[in-house]
Order: structure tokens, then sequence, then C-alpha cells
């Protein structure tokens, strides 16, 4: 098949847009960032239902210049995913707004920790210094 | 044709709808949902029985020429994970519902939450038996948009930070997923597997790099495969305990699942094998190095996890009939054990009023029944004969030991440390909340949050249900011979292609 240039051009803008927002912080921006990466997605299943051509619609069409319909299916099917993504994103930044009034992903709390007894020069909370002493019996000294 | 195969799609479907209608009938709520979920397990035996005895299931949706609907298919392999889907879901469900009967509903809003856990099995059986990649796609996202509303819900700080980033990870999978689809249509004009597979051959060896490579980064994201597994650990603790339970039980091993059946189905040359083989290997170790380092049992519950994923991958990486085989019964086996342990997580924090180490002590003369609870699933998980871990984890290794390149010697090598180290992990929990001295409780956990029912005596219904879980663990180990010869079949059927014969009827070379 041939593919179409000016499509898969478009769909790369889209897409690499989409990416570079998604690596915001902002909950608000990497919608955005959904959004257009999720067009620059539908366009790829149109140039991948090859050249345009008449509505698929039985009787009233040739079917030798029909368009593919199944990809048109597909493109559908994803485009009401991305609907019901962006509403709950929202709802997410909306909450999240409400909590902490910004809506910011946060950093994992694990990175936090680290990088806080990194600053003390501190040991994690999982290690252990155990002593075993002569006595018979084990002491775990905290 | 087989109209049965709609039903563990269909019927949690409309148990949903039902029990939303139900919003303000708690009892008749969990009625319902119990007996949707016992009429999914059953539909799903039969599927295993059928596939058994009378080959792969098929059905067209709609009765549309082949090859232009949607086809659900039932092979062994899907009939299994299925089966024990169905189990384990009902568990857990179970599980919550003693909670709610017993306690306010803080952490499960029971309008909501029935629903969704319903929607979430849809889902997943969906995945489980789409016959193409567009449905399993529609499948993944069903229970992904389930897996949101259950991981976030009540909408405390907590579970929205943990929320976003699972929302935005899964959301780029799944564009990655809708890109790899294009391109796979765009390439051989189809979605359905079986003829994914019949015209793939034709194609250039680099187009076909290009797709399997696609799919595999998309589904290794949700299996969280090592290099992809970071949202795992961060983003499942914060959940109430019975949704970890099932996310952990059930969501990655849908990723896994789809890994198995596209290198099979539609790559059955063997590419890309040592490149799993190296993932395997690194999830494994990297997995559990991360679980020695924690001090809460749900984190450290989340990185055994991740490594144990490296276990399944393996089987897929030796891409033969035993490596398989193993992989199918490790799978069974890790669903159960792993919502097993993330149940007792649950009841731990709640007699000990928090999940982290520091804060835990004693549990063994506070609860015994608690302790016995822990140490069983504890120790299946490190693989201890005669436990289902030990069965699933000798069939890999023998599958490793009998391909005998150096690098599945290495795997075989970097499986007997995991399981050490798995060991080393559950023997640090046992240590340091079961024996020692019983520590006050402060009744606030992690994130400052008060934990209203911490110290009071564990539901009939809770422990019942662990109890449940944990008796199905153990029942894998009774009947291992008759289970791993079906699983042996089943990955025998995955490799000669009866699944393309049974959807397209045709002789795929």
């Amino acid at each position: 098949m041939t593919g179409n240039l000016t499509l898969a051009i478009v769909a790369t803008v889209l897409i690499a847009a989409g990416v570079y927002l998604l690596t915001e912080r902002s909950l608000t921006r990497i919608l955005v960032g959904v959004l257009v990466m999720s067009n620059g997605v539908n366009v790829l299943f149109l140039i991948a239902s090859g050249p345009a051509g008449d509505p698929p619609l039985i009787d009233m069409f040739a079917g030798e210049g029909m368009a593919d319909p199944l990809p048109q299916a597909m493109v559908l099917t994803a485009i009401v995913i991305t609907m019901a993504v962006s509403a709950f994103v929202v709802t997410m930044a909306y909450r999240s707004f409400q909590l902490h009034g910004n809506d910011e992903v946060s950093d994992d709390i694990e990175d936090r920790r680290i990088r806080e007894l990194a600053e003390r020069d501190d040991v994690s909370d999982s290690y252990e210094d155990i002593v075993f002493s002569d006595t018979g019996e084990d002491r775990v000294s905290e | 044709m087989n109209n049965l195969l709609t039903v563990p799609v269909l019927l949690p479907m409309f148990g949903a709808a039902l029990t939303l209608m139900l919003g303000r009938r708690p009892r008749s709520q969990r009625l319902v949902s119990i007996i949707v979920l016992i009429g999914v397990v059953v539909a799903a035996g039969v599927l295993a029985y059928e596939a058994e005895t009378r080959g792969v299931q098929s059905l067209w949706i709609g009765a549309w020429p082949v090859g232009f609907g949607i086809a659900l298919v039932a092979d062994r392999l899907s009939a299994i994970m299925l089966t024990v889907a169905g189990i384990v879901t009902l568990a857990v469900l179970l599980f919550s519902a003693g909670q709610e009967e017993d306690e306010v509903r803080k952490e499960t809003p029971v309008s909501i939450f029935h629903p969704t856990f319903l929607l979430m099995c849809a889902g997943v059986s969906n995945a489980f038996l789409a016959g193409d990649l567009f449905n399993l796609f529609v499948g993944f996202e069903i229970l992904l948009f389930a897996s949101y509303v259950l991981l976030t819900m009540g909408g405390t700080a907590s579970r929205i930070r943990a929320g976003s980033i699972y929302v935005v990870v899964n959301l780029l999978s799944s564009s990655l997923f809708l890109i790899a689809l294009a391109t796979t249509y765009a390439a051989v004009g189809s979605v359905n597997m079986a003829q994914v597979a019949e015209r793939m051959v034709e194609l250039p060896e680099a187009t076909q790099s290009v797709i399997q490579f696609m799919l595999l980064v998309v589904f290794a994201i949700k299996a969280a495969v090592f290099p992809l597994s970071a949202w795992l650990p961060d983003s499942y603790p914060t959940a109430p305990a019975p949704v970890t339970a099932v996310f952990a039980g059930l969501l990655t091993k849908v990723g896994v699942y789809a890994i198995l059946r596209t290198q099979t189905l539609i790559f059955p040359h063997k590419p890309l094998t040592d490149l799993l083989l190296w993932i395997a290997l690194l999830t494994m170790i990297v997995g559990i190095l991360g679980a020695i380092a924690q001090a809460d049992i749900k984190r450290l519950l989340s990185f055994t996890l991740v490594s144990h994923i490296g276990y399944m991958v393996m089987g897929i990486g030796l891409a033969t009939i035993d490596g398989l085989a193993g992989t199918i019964y490790y799978t069974a086996h890790h669903i159960t054990i792993q919502a097993t342990l993330f149940l007792v997580a649950g009841l731990i924090q709640r007699v000990g009023g928090s999940s982290n180490l520091d804060r835990l002590g004693g549990l063994m003369t506070t609860s015994p029944l608690l302790a016995a609870l822990f140490i069983v699933p504890g120790m299946n998980l490190a693989g201890i004969p005669p436990f289902s871990g030990f069965i699933g984890k000798l069939g890999l290794l023998k599958a490793g030991v009998s391909a005998g390149t150096p690098l599945a010697w290495a795997l075989v090598g970097a499986s007997v440390v995991t399981s050490l180290l798995t060991l080393y992990a559950i023997a640090k929990v046992w240590n340091r909340a079961f024996w020692g001295t019983p520590i006050a409780f402060t009744a606030e956990d992690d994130e400052g949050e008060e934990d209203t029912h911490a110290g009071r005596p564990m539901p009939a219904v809770m422990v019942t249900a662990t109890l449940a879980l944990t008796a199905f663990s153990l029942l894998l180990t009774f009947v291992a011979g008759p289970f791993y010869a079906y699983t042996n079949n089943a990955a025998a059927a995955l490799l000669d292609g009866a699944y393309a014969r049974a959807v397209i009827g045709e002789v795929v070379p």
C-alpha cells in the first residue's frame, strides 16, 4: 500500500507535541498532551485505511471506490475512550487542586525519602544493625 | 460456535449495571456481585473442560462473516486464566464484603465499589477471550478504567497522588498500543490475531520486528516488566487491601497473558527471545533487591510481584513447551498467592494498625491465626516444597536446564537466587512483624491518616476469604499432576497452530 505523507507528518507532529506535554508536571497540561497525542494516533489509523474513497455505505456507492470502514470503526472506539479518559483526568486534576491547591503530579514517596536520607547522611529505615552477643540471646539494637 | 464464550464478559457487565441501580441497597449489591462471579467461575470451568475435550472454542459475535466481526476464542490457556481469575476475584469480593459488614464504608464506598469491581472482571475476561488485537485493547481499556476508579477510591491525597502516576503511565501505554494497532492494520490489513499471524510471515523482517517490539513494550508496561515497572510499587500500595490484592493478582497477569499470546501466536519463529530472557533476568534480580530494601509490607510485596513477573517472562523467553507450561502454571499459582498475600497485608494493617515493619511487632502473640495466614502463602511465594510455588519454579528450572544455552543457565541461577532472596524478604517480615514484643499501635498510617479500626479483631468473613484463597493455592499442589498435564497440553496447543485453525478454519504454515 502507499501511505499519505501529509497525514504521516501531521500525525508525527501531533504525537511529538503530545509526548512533550506528557512530561509536564501539571495534570492539566498532561491532559492537553493526551488529547493532542490521541488525535495524532487517530490520524495514523486514517493512514492505515489507505487512500480516501467513497463513504462505506452499501447500495449507495459502488464497492470499488469505497474507503475501508474498519479503521473508521476503530477510530470511533478510540475517540470514545479518549473522551472518557479526559473526563477522568479532569476530575483527578480538580480533586488534586481541592486537596493541594495545585494539580501537579508529585514525586514518588520513596524517591523523596531517599533524597531526604541522603541529605541527612542517614541510613534507610529498613537497615538493621544486628549484634550477636555471647550470652546466647540475640539482641536487636535499633 | 459456542455462545458460552460471551458469558464471562457479559454477565459481569449486566451485574455492574444492576449493582449500580442497587446503589442504596448494599446487601442486595453484594448478593448480585457474588452470584455474578460464581456464574463467571462456572462458565470458565465449563470452557476449560470444553477446550480440553472438544478443542479450541471460538465465536464470531453477531454472525459476521469470518474475518470481519469480533472473535472470542477460548483455548486451554484462556480457560485456565479465566477460571483462576474468577476464583480469585470471588474470594477478594468476599473479603471486601466482610470488611463492609464490619465497619464504616470508608475504605470501599459500596455504591461505586461493586459496579466498578464487576466491570474490571468483565475487562479481564474480555482480554483473556479476545481473538483480535483491537478487542484486546478494548478489554485492557475496560479493566484499566475500572482500575483508575478503584485506585483513587475515596479521593484521599495519597490515592490521588498514586492514581495520577498510574493513570498517566497507562494512558501512554494505551496510546502506544493504538499506534501498534494502526501499524499492524496498515501492514497486514487485519487485527484478528489468527489472520495477523497468517499474514505476518509474508512481511519483511524489519516490519515484523517493529510491530513485535511495539506490542512487547505495551504489554511489558502492563505486566510491569523491569525497565517499565517503576510505576507499580508506587501506585499499588495506597489502595484499599482488596483492591490492591485483585490488582496485584490479575492486572499484571493480563499483560503476561498478552505477551504469551502474541509471542506464541503471531511471532512463533522465536525472534527476540534472547531479549526476553535478559529482561526476565533483570526483572527478577532488580525486583527482589527492591523488595529487600522496603520497610513497608505492601511495598515489599509490590516489589516481589515485579520480581516474580520475571519467572513468567523467563518461560515465554525459553519458548519451549516445557517453558510455556511452566509459565502457565506459575501464572495461575502467582495470581492466587499474590492476591492472598495482599489480603493478609490488609489484615496485618487492621490488627497491627500499620503496614510499616517499624511499627509492627509481636503479632505472633497478638494473633496466632494471622501468623498462620501469613506464613503459608509466604513460604509458597518463596517456593518452599511442597507448595505450588516450588512446583512452578521446578518446571521453569527444568525447562531452563533442558534449553541448555549459557543465557538459560544464567536464568536458572538467577531464579534460584531470586527464590532465596524472596525467602529472605518473607523472613524479614516474619521476624519484624510477628516475632518480638507487641508494639502499641499508634493508630496512624504512613500518610498520617487516622486508622479507626486498628487493633480490632478480624471479622470471620475476611479470614474465611483469605483461608479459601490459601486453600485454593494448596489445591494447586494437590492436583499438580493433572493440572500440570493440562498446562502442558495448553503449551503444546499454543505452538501447534490449533488456535488459528479454530478461528479462521485454515491451516497456518
